[in-house]
């Protein structure tokens, strides 16, 4: 997984709140068998006018002061619905690296840091303030710094941010989980041993 | 100390635990369908590891299979290649598939109940969000991404943070009308479809214990819809009777000992819950939703709602995108609004006893004419059920279209899509923006509300219906 210590880049806003995965990439984009190729899907019924062509001029991602933004900066509830880890695919493979946002949806936050991308929890007024100088000047682009738990601009704003510190540590070095798990490979297997039989004998005898 | 059911389940399942770190836990159970899969299967393939426990993996097709005839070849390559992938790594690492052509098929939350995989106590998890509808059987359950599967399939164990814990408790009994789905959507109403994030919630109360187990189930299933980690009740002699005899549910003497470990699964009197909701039973209405989230509900005698009366400006502001998406006017009454589609099914609502109690609503009357409505089964087993009983006659004989089983317009991966601007009432449990279709109106309601919808044309009280029938 790629490591995530800093990021500095265009913030695009999307005033929005409770957005949920079936927008971030709609469900006809889920046969997919591949882990890549959802950028382009990517907010696809917002972004695209009726014909799935044309790019809506009044969805905010289409404003070309945001087209080659990192950040991502929305409202409250963001990533709710379903566990389709599709949504932080697309996310990332679009460009964003982080995403701001007063609360997200719980399986899509746990789903980011598995993808290299830091979800930023900031209160609601500062993330008001955000996405106002976001769309009053595109371009404007903020530093999020994961090292030291700090997001700021280029001109003297800053503000620090809450993260859980197992989940800092892998996402800073990349780490994969399933290697850490696999770590402790004999307290698995002595907790297989000591689990209840009836757990597995009907299992094993339909198999 | 007191504990609570789910403090007893996590503790049970704890491999591995150290200060700072997320827990590793065992899980009991992993199902798997072919959306969230293939990527899973593709890691493991690369990093060259297998899966630990094949035996303790299900895996099923559901989410993008046609609900037309089952002799007929599937039309889009791009599913059919989803299902044939499953059906090649389901080979290739030895897991139990139950595909189209199998009796067990179905939608992955209603076939683990069916099949007996679903237990209490047992931690179940699967690459889909309404995972939480095992929880009914006092199990935990929850739903996982795409690496978290690949990981269980790996380990068979997930690092999780141990969650907080509410207890929503709805008290006195509920009127007659008034279904577990019109209870989940009012405590959704109530805390807002973010108002559990982070929580497990335990349901209880005499309400809940009144419930059914397929009740139980809708109520649990709609759990994530409040942003909850998942939703459980603690396992009672319903619970038990629904799984004795089923095909996986232990025998003879690991019966007796599965029972004594279950009896056991209820909360401690005096255990603490980090928060506690408490909603009265005999306040409840039949609802039903008049926006793009679940928490926008109100009861079917309602209006939609003005947003100049919410006091919140994001919320104002979700409000006026919600009605121009759906096409609505405030504080027009809910029972005006004229119908296009109906669709009873999905793993919210698609078990036997939704199926009777729509059947029991539709008996005797007609569909109205220009609306089209579905009846999905959840599974292969409640289909062949349902047609035992005969409601497959009573509902085509009323005019509904009768499908084969999978989760088919409750997110419209397969053929069955509302087209723009069509409204529908719908048994599911998601009215997000396009999720029925893009452009597509959807109204949450009970399978009894849904049946009267469809012969109305539009939503009526189900609570002053005249049934005819005798189901
Ligand atoms: S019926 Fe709907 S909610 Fe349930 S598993 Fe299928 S798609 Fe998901």
């Amino acid at each position: 997984m790629e490591p995530f210590v800093k990021v500095q880049g265009i913030v695009a806003p999307l005033p929005r709140a409770n957005v949920d995965t079936d927008q971030i990439i709609p469900k006809q984009f889920l046969k997919r068998i591949e882990r890549t190729g959802f950028g382009e899907f990517l907010f696809f019924d917002w972004r695209y006018l009726d014909d799935g062509k044309t790019p809506n001029p009044e969805f905010e991602l289409n404003h070309p002061g945001y087209h080659s933004a990192k950040i991502l900066i929305t409202e409250r509830n963001f990533g709710c619905g379903s566990s389709r880890e599709h949504a932080p695919w697309a996310l990332s493979q679009y460009g964003f690296r982080s995403i701001i946002a007063p609360s997200f949806a719980d399986i899509f936050y746990n789903n980011c840091f598995k993808n290299g991308m830091l979800p930023v929890v900031l209160p609601e007024k500062t993330v008001e303030e955000l996405i106002r100088r976001a769309e009053e000047s595109p371009g404007y682009s903020l530093t999020v710094d994961l090292e030291v738990k700090k997001v700021y601009d280029q001109h003297g704003w800053e503000m620090s941010f809450e993260v859980d510190e197992s989940r800092r540590e892998r996402l800073l070095k990349g780490l994969d989980d399933i290697g850490i798990s696999l770590r402790y490979e004999s307290d698995i297997t002595a907790f297989e041993a000591r689990r209840p039989a009836f757990l597995d004998r009907q299992i094993a005898q339909h198999h | 100390m007191p504990k609570t059911i789910f403090q007893k389940v996590w503790d049970a399942h704890v491999v591995h635990e150290e200060p700072g770190e997320p827990a590793l836990i065992y899980i009991d159970l992993h199902l798997i369908h072919e959306v969230t899969s293939p990527q899973a299967f593709e890691g493991l393939r690369l990093a060259g590891r297998k899966v630990r426990r094949p035996d303790l993996t299900f895996a099923t097709m559901d989410h993008n299979v046609p609900t037309t005839s089952r002799s007929l070849p599937i039309a889009d390559p791009i599913s059919r290649q989803q299902m044939d992938t499953l059906t090649a790594n389901c080979r290739e690492f030895g897991i139990t598939l139950y595909d189209l052509h199998s009796p067990r098929q179905g939608i992955v939350h209603v076939i683990g109940p069916e099949l007996g995989l679903t237990q209490p106590g047992r931690t179940i998890v699967c690459g889909d969000s309404h995972t939480s509808t095992h929880g009914a059987f006092g199990a935990l359950a929850f739903g996982i991404g795409t690496s978290e599967v690949e990981h269980v399939l790996a380990t068979q164990t997930l690092p999780q943070k141990r969650s907080r814990n509410m207890a929503i408790e709805v008290t006195g009994s509920l009127p007659p009308g008034v279904t577990a789905k019109d209870v989940v959507l009012a405590i959704i109403g109530k805390i807002g479809t973010a108002g559990a994030t982070g929580y497990v919630v335990e349901y209880r109360g005499s309400v809940i214990e009144s419930l059914t187990m397929e009740g139980r189930m809708t109520v649990c299933n709609m759990s994530i819809e409040a942003g909850a980690r998942a939703g459980l009740v603690s396992p009672d002699d319903k619970t038990f009777d629904y799984i004795k005899g089923r095909p996986f549910a232990p025998q003879g003497q690991d019966w007796e000992k599965a029972l004594e470990y279950w009896h056991s699964l209820r909360t401690d009197d005096g255990a603490v819950f980090d928060r506690t909701v408490t909603i009265e039973g005999e306040t409840l209405a039949p609802h039903v939703t008049w926006g793009t989230n679940p928490g926008h509900v109100v009861p079917v005698t309602g209006s939609v709602p003005d947003p100049d009366s919410f006091d919140d400006e994001i919320e104002r502001r979700a409000v006026e995108q919600a009605l121009s998406y759906m096409g609505l006017e405030p504080n027009t009454p809910m029972q005006d609004l004229p119908l296009d589609v109906v669709f009873i099914g999905s793993c919210t609502n698609g078990r036997i006893e939704d199926l009777r109690s729509a059947a029991r609503i539709a008996q005797g009357y007609r569909v109205k004419s220009g609306v089209q409505a579905l009846v999905v089964p959840g599974s292969t087993a409640v289909k062949e059920q349902a047609e035992r009983e005969g409601l497959d006659r009573v509902f085509t004989d009323a005019g509904f279209e009768w499908r084969e089983s999978g989760c088919s317009m409750c997110l419209a991966m397969n053929p069955d899509v509302l087209q723009p601007g069509q409204r529908c009432a719908s048994t599911s449990n998601r009215n997000f923006e396009g999720r029925q279709g893009k452009g597509g109106r959807t109204h949450l309601v009970s399978p009894e509300m849904a049946a009267a919808a469809a012969i109305e044309g539009h939503l009526v009280d189900v609570r002053t219906w005249d049934v005819k029938g005798s189901i």
